[in-house]
């Protein structure tokens, strides 16, 4: 059966005259679970609303079951069969969970919601797919992991017969992304096309049959999963080879500058001990929830210290506030999707400088000549390539948005930095990147605190991994002596 | 900038709407009125620019800091009456004491907008209703009239084709304009507006930063109550209302983002001067009074859509 179900045929489209799709073909068989991989700006998402109906192509078109096809609106394409699950949430977090899931074809009665009915339906759906999820609570009392459940309980509300992902497991940990794969290959079970799209090669080969990769536009290869590898599907992407260089044993004999003694946001058993020194990389791994998040949010002073001390180069200190914790000497880049905790509509230099302006300034003025300076070497440094110093760094690629962000802390050279997930959402090209300049940073002395839900990431980056798991530590290790077994072993729940 | 234009700049990019508007005005009232263009009317619509732009300024950095305040008109009232009621201590002081007051209220709305938490929407309006009852309180209810003519014969003086007043309106828009772009507070400013979370993670004092933002825009919001008390000799409870309306039309008229992070003074002076412009023409070209209000809102709504429409869309990103 060659017949594609969807198919994109020889799809251009431009953007004010750049070309983000070039002639490309792309197509879904029934029943096939079709992975798309590529860089930031390679042109997956366009393809994706071209697909879904959100964008109209240039030249080219959408066919589906061979008959071609104008999607004018995304609803077009879904009453069509297409559906579109997003790689942000999409749920209004007022309504409750049955009300999303039906949202946009809700059962009605005389004119009214079918409260029942509705109900009905989301409960036999949660027992088929296998979720504990209470249909009548509010999305917004859901954890992410949850609301990304009800998100993929959309796909088997109706009929669909295609249905896109993308990029469906950033926001998940390794755990939950193994249960979301097992409701992805219920889909193939049911016939249904599935178009995958993600950054990860491994979960890729873990689930599709097919493997395209988009680069610049273009489909640069099509694999069949069976008869490629890892390696060559990561070259066809970038380009060039990536190498995953693993940690030797550097001996780090630094002095210490952070450690924490039965240290906790809340009460209870235990509390967290641990020391971090100079020139250190220390991973921290746990599964979403583990608290990991929230250790870093009180070690900088966002949380308040119900127990433990925390001792700073030797001195016990209480950190009330972060500004309080930068002038201490430490920088925190936290976890944040959407924005990545930049100010999206200021320049690329006000970004850079925001946390050394104190030291960039003359009773209030800020010193112009020198902040540009400061920008030029820390743009060289990096091999940012920029536009203008004053551009919105909105117009940046992902990858040297995460780079800014590093960035203005090596500006303040703090003496710690806590990473919470420093690469996610970001391609493999800028992610090595964005690791070789954290290495660079341990490497100039400054101790890294890093929390990461890639086991390849923390294990190859980081000196010494600490695991947790419900709030407290289960096992510390030195990091060539880990195993990916070890970790998942020490941070997956324990069930009862 | 690598031989761009500055039309790509991004800061003068959105002050193009004011631009547009203040053009097509001049060029459009130059041609309907040989008046239009002589001294003693545009020292008139400078005083009237100065009238709004002394609010409208001062609400800008509380605007770019993603804050609003509505209490600006209240407080003009306010002030205004107390400059008229307190010209027995002389006249320096009455305007000291005044902006002084327009100052405490300012803070009072800073710190109850930081403290509580509480949005800038809420706390101000609730503001906005108490401080115009303050007004009333503190006159009776009834209008107060200049005793002496210190106060006016101050705001006569003149230098070349500026009053005193118009003076000290640019005095104070080069100071504010100076203040964000190149000092760390007005830095700061579009930080916390464009990021409140990241600003606070930096290490920004985000509160003191949003209460000294709200201090200045009560201070301006006093001084042009100040200008307008003392332009008409009198003083009413019920001055400055509408004032807070004709400021934020002004701010985002003069590419201002209402929701914080973008905007400039530069922006704000042209829009304020448009509109002093477009109502200056309208009575110059006789338009009875009834119909300003509907060919303002007019004028302002389609400047708003021509400029959304012109602006190219921005290219798909990933």
């Amino acid at each position: 059966m060659n017949e594609f179900l969807l198919e994109a045929r020889n799809v251009g489209k431009a953007f004010a005259g750049i070309q983000a799709l070039k002639d490309v073909t792309f197509g879904v068989r029934a029943g096939e679970i079709h992975a798309l991989c590529g860089e930031n700006g390679a042109g997956k998402s366009t393809l994706m609303r071209i697909l879904d109906g959100s964008l109209q192509p240039d030249s080219g078109g959408i066919y589906l079951s061979g008959i071609h096809k104008t999607f004018s609106k995304p609803l077009k394409a879904r009453r069509a069969g297409v559906l579109l699950i997003h790689q942000e949430i999409s749920l209004v977090p007022e309504l409750s969970v049955a009300e999303n899931v039906f949202l946009g074809q809700l059962p009605t009665r005389w004119g009214q919601i079918d409260g029942r009915t509705l109900l009905r339906a989301t409960t036999k759906l949660l027992q088929e797919c296998d979720l504990d999820v209470n249909p009548s609570a509010l999305v917004s009392t859901l954890s992410i992991a949850q609301q990304q459940r009800v998100e993929i309980l959309r796909a088997f509300a109706f009929p669909y017969s295609v249905v896109i992902f993308d990029e469906p497991t950033a926001s998940l940990s390794e755990a939950e992304s193994q249960r979301f794969f097992s409701h992805v290959e219920r889909l193939r079970q049911r016939d249904i096309a599935v178009v995958y799209i993600s950054h990860r090669i491994r979960e890729i080969f873990r689930l599709a049959d097919r493997i395209s990769v988009l680069r610049d536009g273009e489909i640069s290869s099509t694999f069949n999963t069976r008869s490629t590898n890892e390696a060559e599907v990561t070259q066809a992407m970038v380009g060039r080879s990536v190498v995953h260089t693993k940690n030797e044993a550097r001996n780090v004999e630094g002095k210490e500058v952070l450690h924490l003694e039965s240290f906790s946001w809340r009460p209870g058993k235990g509390g967290i001990s641990l020391s971090l020194h100079k020139g250190e990389i220390l991973g921290l791994y746990g599964l979403v929830g583990a608290g990991r998040s929230e250790l870093a949010e009180t070690l900088f002073g966002l949380r308040a210290v119900i127990q433990g001390t925390l001792y700073w180069k030797g001195q016990s200190v209480s950190i009330r506030c972060a500004r309080q914790a930068v002038e201490l000497g430490m920088g925190f880049v936290p976890e944040d999707r959407k924005t990545l905790g930049l100010m999206m509509e200021l320049g690329i230099l006000e970004n850079l400088s925001l946390v050394v302006l104190p030291v960039l300034c003359r009773s209030g003025f800020i010193l112009k000549r020198r902040e540009k300076d400061l920008f030029d070497k820390l743009c060289r440094q990096l091999g940012i390539r920029t536009v203008g110093a004053h551009r919105p760094v909105s117009i940046l690629s992902g990858g040297n948005q995460q780079k800014i962000l590093l960035a203005k802390w090596l500006a303040r050279r703090p003496e710690l930095l806590i990473l919470d997930e420093p690469t996610r959402g970001i391609d493999v090209g800028a992610k090595a990147e964005v690791h070789a300049l954290i290495r660079s940073l341990s490497a100039e002395g400054i101790a890294i605190l890093m929390i990461s839900s890639e086991m390849p990431e923390v294990m190859s980056l980081s000196d010494r991994i600490v695991t947790m798991r419900d709030g407290s530590i289960t096992g510390k290790f030195a990091s060539h002596m880990v195993t990916e077994e070890l970790l998942l072993k020490h941070s997956a729940p324990i069930l009862n | 900038m690598h031989g761009r234009s500055l039309i790509d700049h991004p800061g003068l990019r959105r002050t193009f709407p004011a631009w547009l508007l203040l053009g097509a005005l001049v060029i459009a009232f130059c041609s309907q009125s040989p008046y239009f263009l002589t001294g003693l009317n545009v020292s008139n619509i400078l005083f009237q620019a100065a009238l709004i732009g002394f609010v409208a300024c001062g609400l800008t950095p509380v605007v770019i800091s993603g804050n609003i305040d509505l209490t600006v008109g209240a407080i003009m009232g306010v002030c205004a009456c107390l400059v008229i009621e307190l010209q027995s201590l002389g006249v320096a002081a009455a305007i000291v004491v005044s902006l002084g007051a327009g100052a405490v209220l300012g803070l009072l709305n800073g710190v109850l907008v930081e403290k509580t938490g509480v949005s800038s929407f809420i706390v101000t309006l609730a503001g906005m209703v108490g401080l115009r009852g303050l007004a009333f309180v503190l006159t009776g209810d009834t209008s107060v009239a200049l005793e002496d003519e210190r106060l006016s014969s101050l705001i006569e003086y003149q230098v070349g084709p500026l009053s005193v007043g118009v003076l000290v309106f640019i005095a104070n828009v080069l100071t504010l304009h100076c203040l964000l772009a190149f000092t760390v507070h007005g830095r700061n400013t579009y930080a916390i507006g464009g990021h409140r979370t990241a600003a606070y993670d930096a290490g920004i004092p985000v509160s003191s930063h949003v209460i000294t933002n709200f201090v200045v825009s009560g201070i301006l919001a006093g001084a042009s109550g100040i200008l307008m008390a003392a332009n008409l000799g009198a003083a009413s409870p019920s001055y400055g209302s509408g004032y807070e309306l004709w400021a934020i039309i002004a701010v985002v008229l003069g590419g201002t983002g209402l929701r914080g992070g973008t905007g400039s003074i530069a922006g704000t002076l042209v829009a304020v001067l448009a509109l002093a412009t477009l109502r200056n023409g309208l009575e110059l070209m006789s338009v009875p009074p009834l119909y300003e209000p509907l060919i303002i809102g007019t004028v302002l709504i389609t400047v708003l859509v021509i400029d959304t429409i012109i602006t190219p869309r921005r290219a798909g990103y990933e």
